[in-house]
C-alpha cells in the first residue's frame, strides 16, 4: 500500500484552561482519506484534541493553544487564518445529534445559506446530494419540511452528518457521534463513516474500543492529555506496544 | 390529645389554612370583578367607546383614552423592543463575564425596582423639557419604553439562556459567525420567549398611570391625538379622573372603562401565557 | 463580514450601555433639581419638620408627614401579604399536589397584572365602604383599605419568590425531617422556612419596595392629607401621592413647589434603592453559601 500524503498534523501541541495543562506536546500525524480513532479514558484530552482541529475551543474562556496544527501544511491557529473558511473546510460531528430546531431542508442547507448561496436548484441540489451520501435521502424525501426533531435519534445523527458535508468539507471530525444511538443506528453510521472516508478525511474520537477497531485505520491513545501511542489500528489491538495501551485496550481501566 | 394526634391536627389546619389564603386573594378578585361588572357593563356601547370626553357623564366615552393608549403602546413597543432584545443578546452573548457586564446586570436589576413614578419624574426633566417634547405622546411612549426596558431585557437573557450550547456548536462547526449564529439560531428558538416578555412587559405598560400623570399627560383632552407631538390621555389616567370626581355616574363611567383596561390586559397576558406553554411544549431539546 | 460584525457588537453594546444612561439620567434629575431645593429649604428642617405645607401660604417642608404616611401604607400591606402570602408558599410546596401548583401559579400571577388604578377603586369604593360597616369612625380616604388593597396586589410576590426559596431546600433535607417522622407542618417550620430565610427574607424585602413606590392605589384611596400619624383610620399622604398630586395641578415650573417633587422623589429613590441593594446583597451571600 503506497503512503498517504498527510492531511493534519500536530507538532508539539499543548493546550491549556486557565491552569490547566490539558493536552501535553502532542504530535501526530493524520494520513488523507483515512480514518483515524482517538481512545482513552474520560478527561484524557481526545475531545480536546479534537476541538482544537477546527478551533471549537475558541469560545472557552481561558483555553489557549501553543505549538502548531497544520491542516495540508498550513497553520490554523495562523493570524491570517479565518475560522469561518477553515470550519468549511473541517467539519464536525457532534456527541449527541444536535439538528437545529428548523425543517430537515433547512438543516442540510444552512451552512451553504450562510456563504450567501441563495439559489433554489443549488441548494436542493446540494441537499439532496448529502443526504444520499448519508443514505438518509429515501428515508426523508418526502420529509424535508418537516421539522428534523420529529426524526429518529439515528436519522438525526445522519441528518446533523449529512449537513456537516454539504459544505464540502475535506475533513470531517466526529466526537462520539454514536454515544447516544442504539446499536441498529450505531451499525448504519459505521457503515456510513467506512464508506466515507473514500472522499473524505476522518477523525473520530470513541468510548468503544470495539468501534475503533471496526472503522478506523490508525489509532490513536490518549492518556492524561498524553499522546501515548499512534499505530495502525490492526497493530495497536493486536500488539500494543506500552503498557497503559494494553491495559485500556483489554479493559482493565478506563 | 397525645402528642402526635396534635401533630397531626396541626397538620390538617395548616392544610386548611393553606387553601384558604391561597384562594382568599382570588376569591377577593371575583368579588370585585363582579362588582365592577354590575356597575359598569351596562355602561357600555358603541358610544361609549366612541365618545370624546364630556363634563356630563353619561355623554362622555373613553374615545380619546384608548387612542392614547394605543399610541402609547405603538411608539413605546418600537422603541423599547428592539433596544431591550439587542441589550439582553449583548449581555448574554457577548459581554459575560467582563466587569462592565457584571455591572450592567446589577444596574438592571435596580432599574427594575425603581418605582414608575420616578421614571415620570425622569421623562418630565429630560424629554419633556431637555429635548423640548412637552406632554406630548413621544414623551409618554419614551418614558414607559425606558420602563419597559429592564423587563425585557431580563425577559430575553433567560429566553436565550434556555437554547442548548449543542445549537451553537453545530452552528459555529458548520462556518457560521457568531453573529450569524445568533441571528438564524439563537434567536429564532428563543422567540417564544422573547415574544412572552415582549407581552408581558406591553401589559405592564398599559396599566401605567402614574409616570404619564407626571409627566404632563393630560385628563381631558378634547380631541384624540393624531400625531406623536400631540397632547393625550390614556385608559389608566380617564379612570383615575372619573374616580375623583364625586358624582356617582361618573363612577360608573370609571367601571365601564376598567372593564375594557382589564380585557386588553387579560387578553395581553393571556397571549404571553399561551406562548410560554406552547412554546415550551414544542421545543424539546 | 468581519467589519459587520464589529458593527453589530458595537450596537448591541450601545443598547446595553443606554440602561445606563437611564440609571445616571435618573441620579442626574433627581440630584439637580433637589440641590436647588435644598439651596432654599435646609436639609435639617426638610429631615425634622412635622409639617409639609408646600402649596399652602404659610411653607412647611419637613418630609416626616410623607413618609409616615408611606410607611404606614406600606406596614399595612406587608402584614396583610407576608402571612398570606408565605402561607401559600409553603402550602403549595409542601401539601398541593403538583399539578394543582401548576394551575394556581399563574392564576395569582393575575392579582400583580391587574393595573393598579383598578385596584384603587376597588379600594375606595369596594373596600372602604366595607369596612366602613363595622369601623364607623373609618374615613372616606384612609391607609388601611389602600393598605389592604396594596397587600393582595403584592401576595404572589411574596408567595411566589418565597415558594422558589423553599423549592431550593436541598432535598436531603426535606427527606431527613419526613424521615424522622415530622409531619409536613413540623417539616415546613422546623426545616424549611429556617433554611429558606434568606430567599423569604429578599422576598419580604422586594415587596416593601415594591409596596413603598405604589402610587395610583395610595393616590386614589388613602387621602392627599399629609399627616404624621399611625392611626389607620385617617387620611394621609404618601410621597407618591404628593408627586401625582403636584403634577395634576398648575404649579409653574421652576419655581420652589415644583422642586418639592424631585426632592420628594430622590426621598422615595433612596428608600427603594437601599432596599433594592439589600435584596442583591442578601441573595448574593445565599448563593456562596449554597454553591
Amino acid at each position: 500500500m503506497s503512503k498517504k500524503p498527510y492531511k493534519l498534523e500536530a507538532r508539539n501541541l499543548n493546550a491549556y484552561y486557565g491552569g490547566f495543562h490539558a493536552l501535553k506536546d502532542i504530535n501526530i500525524a493524520m494520513e488523507e482519506k483515512a480514518v483515524t480513532a482517538f481512545i482513552g479514558p474520560s478527561g484524557c484530552g481526545k475531545s480536546t484534541f479534537l476541538r482544537t482541529l477546527n478551533r471549537m475551543n475558541d469560545y472557552i474562556d481561558g483555553f489557549r493553544v501553543e505549538g502548531d496544527i497544520l491542516l495540508d501544511g498550513r497553520d490554523i491557529y495562523n493570524k491570517d487564518i479565518r475560522v469561518d473558511e477553515l470550519r468549511k473546510e473541517v467539519g464536525m460531528v457532534f456527541q449527541k445529534p444536535n439538528p437545529f430546531p428548523k425543517t430537515v431542508f433547512e438543516n442540510v442547507v444552512y451552512g451553504l445559506k450562510i456563504q450567501g448561496i441563495k439559489d433554489k436548484k443549488v441548494l436542493a441540489e446540494a441537499a439532496e446530494s448529502s443526504l444520499r451520501k448519508t443514505a438518509l435521502w429515501e428515508e426523508v424525501k418526502d420529509k424535508m419540511d418537516k421539522s428534523a426533531l420529529a426524526l429518529s435519534g439515528g436519522q438525526q445523527q445522519r441528518l446533523c452528518i449529512a449537513r456537516a458535508l454539504a459544505i464540502s468539507p475535506s475533513v470531517v471530525l466526529m466526537d462520539e457521534p454514536t454515544s447516544a444511538l442504539d446499536p441498529i443506528s450505531t451499525a448504519k453510521i459505521e457503515e456510513l463513516i467506512y464508506e466515507l472516508k473514500n472522499d473524505y478525511t476522518i477523525v473520530i474520537v470513541t468510548h468503544n474500543m470495539q468501534q475503533a477497531g471496526r472503522v478506523s485505520d490508525q489509532t490513536a491513545f490518549f492518556y492524561m492529555g498524553e499522546l501515548v501511542e499512534y499505530a495502525k489500528t490492526k497493530t495497536m489491538f493486536t500488539s500494543p506496544k506500552h503498557e497503559r495501551t494494553q491495559n485500556y485496550i483489554t479493559g482493565r481501566f478506563g | 390529645m397525645t402528642n402526635s394526634e396534635l401533630n397531626r391536627f396541626k397538620d390538617k389546619a395548616f392544610q386548611g389554612f393553606g387553601i384558604f389564603c391561597t384562594f382568599i386573594g382570588l376569591i377577593v378578585l371575583a368579588i370585585f370583578l363582579i362588582n365592577i361588572l354590575i356597575d359598569g357593563l351596562g355602561r357600555i356601547d358603541w358610544e361609549f367607546l366612541n365618545n370624546l370626553p364630556s363634563r356630563r357623564a353619561h355623554r362622555a366615552g373613553i374615545y380619546t383614552a384608548w387612542i392614547g393608549t394605543l399610541w402609547i403602546l405603538v411608539l413605546s413597543s418600537v422603541v423599547a423592543f428592539p433596544l431591550g432584545i439587542a441589550a439582553g443578546v449583548y449581555l448574554e452573548e457577548y459581554g459575560k463575564k467582563s466587569r462592565i457586564a457584571n455591572f450592567l446586570e446589577v444596574n438592571i436589576s435596580n432599574l427594575a425596582g425603581v418605582p414608575s413614578i420616578i421614571y415620570g419624574l425622569l421623562g418630565l426633566e429630560i424629554f419633556g423639557r431637555v429635548f423640548g417634547l412637552g406632554g406630548s405622546l413621544l414623551t409618554g411612549a419614551l418614558t414607559l419604553a425606558l420602563l419597559m426596558l429592564p423587563i425585557i431585557i431580563v425577559t430575553t437573557r433567560e429566553a436565550i439562556k434556555a437554547v442548548p450550547r449543542s445549537i451553537r456548536d453545530a452552528s459555529f462547526a458548520l462556518g457560521a459567525s457568531k453573529w450569524q449564529t445568533i441571528w438564524f439560531q439563537v434567536l429564532p428558538a428563543s422567540f417564544g420567549g422573547i415574544l412572552t416578555g415582549v407581552i408581558l412587559a406591553l401589559s405592564r405598560a398599559v396599566g401605567e398611570a402614574a409616570p404619564l400623570i407626571v409627566i404632563g399627560a393630560l385628563a381631558y383632552v378634547p380631541f384624540a391625538p393624531t400625531s406623536p407631538l400631540d397632547e393625550f390621555t390614556v385608559l389608566p389616567i380617564q379612570i383615575f379622573n372619573w374616580i375623583s370626581r364625586p358624582q356617582a355616574a361618573f363612577a360608573t363611567n370609571a367601571a365601564a372603562a376598567i372593564i375594557i383596561l382589564l380585557l386588553i390586559t387579560f387578553i395581553l397576558n393571556g397571549i404571553a401565557v399561551y406562548l410560554r406553554n406552547k412554546w415550551q411544549k414544542k421545543v424539546k431539546w | 463580514m468581519r467589519v459587520q460584525e464589529r458593527i453589530i457588537e458595537g450596537l448591541l453594546w450601545l443598547s446595553a450601555v443606554i440602561t445606563i444612561f437611564v440609571t445616571v439620567g435618573i441620579i442626574w434629575v433627581l440630584l439637580s433639581e433637589s440641590l436647588t431645593f435644598f439651596s432654599e429649604v435646609s436639609v435639617l428642617d426638610f429631615l425634622t419638620d412635622k409639617q409639609w405645607t408646600p402649596l399652602f401660604a404659610e411653607k412647611h417642608f419637613g418630609i416626616l408627614p410623607l413618609v409616615a404616611g408611606t410607611l404606614l401604607t406600606t406596614a399595612i400591606a406587608i402584614s396583610v401579604a407576608l402571612p398570606i402570602g408565605l402561607t401559600i408558599a409553603i402550602y403549595l410546596n409542601t401539601y398541593a399536589p403538583a399539578g394543582f401548583r401548576a394551575t394556581i401559579k399563574p392564576m395569582l400571577e393575575i392579582l400583580a397584572s391587574i393595573p393598579t388604578v383598578v385596584y384603587g377603586f376597588f379600594a375606595l369604593t369596594v373596600v372602604t365602604p366595607f369596612l366602613q360597616t363595622f369601623i364607623p369612625n373609618l374615613a372616606g380616604f384612609n391607609s388601611l383599605s389602600a393598605g389592604i388593597v396594596m397587600g393582595i396586589m403584592i401576595i404572589p410576590m411574596i408567595s411566589s419568590l418565597s415558594e422558589d426559596a423553599i423549592s431550593a431546600v436541598p432535598k436531603s433535607l426535606r427527606e431527613g425531617a419526613y424521615g424522622m417522622g415530622a409531619t409536613r407542618f413540623q417539616t415546613a417550620f422546623g426545616v424549611l422556612v429556617p433554611a429558606a430565610s434568606s430567599g423569604i427574607l429578599v422576598s419580604i424585602i422586594l415587596a416593601i419596595s415594591r409596596a413603598v413606590g405604589e402610587t395610583m392605589i395610595v393616590a386614589i384611596a388613602a387621602g392627599q392629607q399629609p399627616r404624621l400619624t399611625a392611626n389607620p383610620l385617617v387620611p394621609v399622604e404618601t410621597i407618591t401621592t404628593y408627586i401625582v398630586q403636584v403634577s395634576l395641578g398648575d404649579v409653574p415650573h421652576g419655581s420652589l413647589e415644583y422642586r418639592t417633587i424631585f426632592a420628594a422623589g430622590i426621598t422615595l429613590f433612596i428608600f427603594t434603592f437601599a432596599l433594592n441593594n439589600l435584596s442583591f446583597w442578601i441573595r448574593k451571600k445565599y448563593q456562596e453559601k449554597y454553591d
